[in-house]
């Protein structure tokens, strides 16, 4: 009898747990971080371990000093690091990414009560707030080919593009930008991973990108490198798929990734800044229980409240 | 030793920034420099003693329904005396602090002392309250400004700190570093009065004006009770 388990719906347990799936996106991380370490050197992967060792040991320690159930073990700390280093420069003073770590994880993740419960996804917020506090680290690139001297987007911001690189090259990340968000290759192949484990689903990062593609068509710029450059494929797949931040069901992501796409093409094309991909995911975070009160489901012979 | 603690009153337990959370706009405003803080919180001391004095001394002439025209034109005759000694002896510190010099007129610490203490109390009572609500006021603009002044600009009081200069995090100089700390201060003295002084009636929910057309109100109410 003690096998009877007597609780409201839903009934159906899958074996998916916070660690498993978190897992699965460290996997689906891991070309990215590859092609970070083969085009930017060593650095790239001192940096991103030391996001990842502060990230947690700021959980950690937060949980221990308020007492609380250490969660370190569920490795969404981890993922927090690895995703804020894919978003900084090679060359930012390690200081910096430690300091960074800490706002993700104490600022922006535990003070609104931990995992899940935080309302923006902390790597981006983290990553903004660095751009703000050190606007001169956060934009010295490191150029693999030693030729260039501006990210694409910023070339294509100040519209001179004769030193644009080939597609091929943006395509496969030989580019200046962050550790993690050059290479389109290695994040389509974690995006595909991420599809076939079922951690992720399609709807916001293909209409996020192909809302940025379709805008950069109608608008006259050139779509292909909008779309292969800055952290629009990072942040599509992996910061704008976060479950805590992002819409519950299928038309709330149709939705997320319809705006984020709209604020990134505004902010490019129109904004100060040449990359808007890290606004738009954060404006749309703040958004996101309203776009969940919108698409709620209504229940069959219910009542919509 | 009721003076006493009238005029200790406003450094932590009933500090008029982080407890009573009056004045948020100045504070927040001027607390990038050290040396700009300083100045608005002395400019509205002076404004906050005459003007706690002078209603406090008035207090029986001034008519109850009209009571808060009269406190803004005793308030912005000091504010304006004021504005003209700065401006005279202290033109530097009048430019930096520019618009927020005459706002002072408009402070809620100085309508809130008027309103929670000097209209009810002896001007004796009042002058060594605006003295403490002030102290409270600029201790409060010093400490912060001197925190977003070290760590966003690695200056403090426009002197160069050796090793923070070159690692400055500018984002504290920024309005959104300035909410961060004036949290982190709010935190802090609660932590070191227990939150005592936000239960204390006149602060609470209950002393708001909107009491009675807020639900949050009742909700608390049934929260006491069940203690």
């Amino acid at each position: 009898m003690n096998n009877l388990i007597l609780s409201p719906s839903p009934h159906i347990h899958t074996r998916q747990s916070t660690q498993v799936i978190m897992r699965d996106v460290l996997i689906a991380l891991c070309p990215a971080l590859i092609a970070g370490i083969v085009i930017f050197g060593v650095r790239a992967l001192i940096v991103t371990l030391v996001c990842v060792v502060f990230s947690v040991g700021g959980e950690w320690a937060f949980e221990k000093c308020t007492k609380r159930a250490v969660t370190v073990g569920d490795l969404s700390a981890v993922v927090t690091g690895v995703l804020l280093a894919f978003n900084l420069p090679v060359s930012i003073p390690l200081w910096q990414a430690a300091f960074g770590s800490l706002i993700a994880i104490v600022g922006v993740k535990q003070l609104f009560g931990g995992i899940g419960q935080n309302f923006a996804n902390p790597a981006i917020t983290a990553r903004i707030v660095m751009f703000l506090a050190f606007s001169q680290s956060m934009t010295t690139w490191t150029f693999p080919d030693a030729v260039s001297s501006a990210t694409p987007l910023e070339l294509m911001k100040t519209g001179v593009t004769d030193n644009m690189p080939s597609y091929l090259d943006m395509f496969l990340g030989k580019t200046g930008g962050c550790i993690g968000e050059t290479c389109a290759l290695a994040i389509l192949i974690g995006f595909v991973y991420l599809l076939i484990r079922r951690v992720i689903s399609w709807q916001t990062p293909v209409i996020f990108v192909g809302t940025v593609f379709v805008m950069s068509l109608i608008l006259g710029q050139d779509a292909l490198a909008q779309i292969l450059s800055g952290g629009l494929m990072l942040g599509a797949v992996f910061m704008a798929t976060d479950y805590a931040t992002t819409p519950r069901n299928a038309w709330g992501k149709v939705i997320f990734g319809l705006g984020c796409g709209l604020i990134t093409v505004l902010i490019r094309f129109w904004g100060s800044y040449p990359e808007g991909v890290s606004f738009s995911i954060l404006l749309m975070n703040i958004l996101t229980p309203y776009i969940d009160r919108w698409t709620r489901k209504k229940p069959l012979g219910g009542v919509r409240a | 030793m009721k003076k006493l603690s009238i005029l200790l009153k406003g450094i932590i337990k009933e500090n008029p920034v982080l407890v009573l959370v009056l004045g948020t706009c100045p504070t927040l405003a001027t607390t990038t420099q050290a040396s700009n803080a300083l100045g608005m919180g002395l400019a509205a001391t002076v404004v906050l003693l005459c003007s706690n004095v002078c209603i406090s001394a008035l207090r029986k002439v001034i008519p109850d329904k009209v009571r808060i025209p009269c406190y803004i034109v005793l308030i912005a005759g000091f504010v304006t005396i004021v504005q003209m000694i700065v401006k005279a002896y202290a033109p530097a510190l009048d430019s930096a602090l520019g618009i927020y010099l005459p706002l002072i007129v408009v402070n809620c610490i100085i309508l809130g002392r008027a309103e929670m203490f000097a209209n009810k109390n002896t001007v004796g009572d009042s002058a060594l309250d605006a003295i403490g609500m002030g102290i409270g006021f600029t201790l409060t603009l010093f400490v912060m400004s001197s925190i977003r002044e070290i760590l966003g600009n690695g200056t403090w009081y426009g002197m160069p700190i050796p090793f923070l200069k070159d690692n400055s995090i500018a984002i504290f100089t920024m309005a959104p570093g300035g909410f961060a700390v004036f949290g982190c201060l709010i935190a802090l003295v609660n932590k070191i009065s227990k939150g005592r002084a936000i239960k204390k009636k006149e602060f609470g929910c209950s002393g708001c004006p909107s009491a009675a057309v807020c639900g949050k109100l009742d909700a608390g109410r049934e929260e006491a009770q069940d203690k």
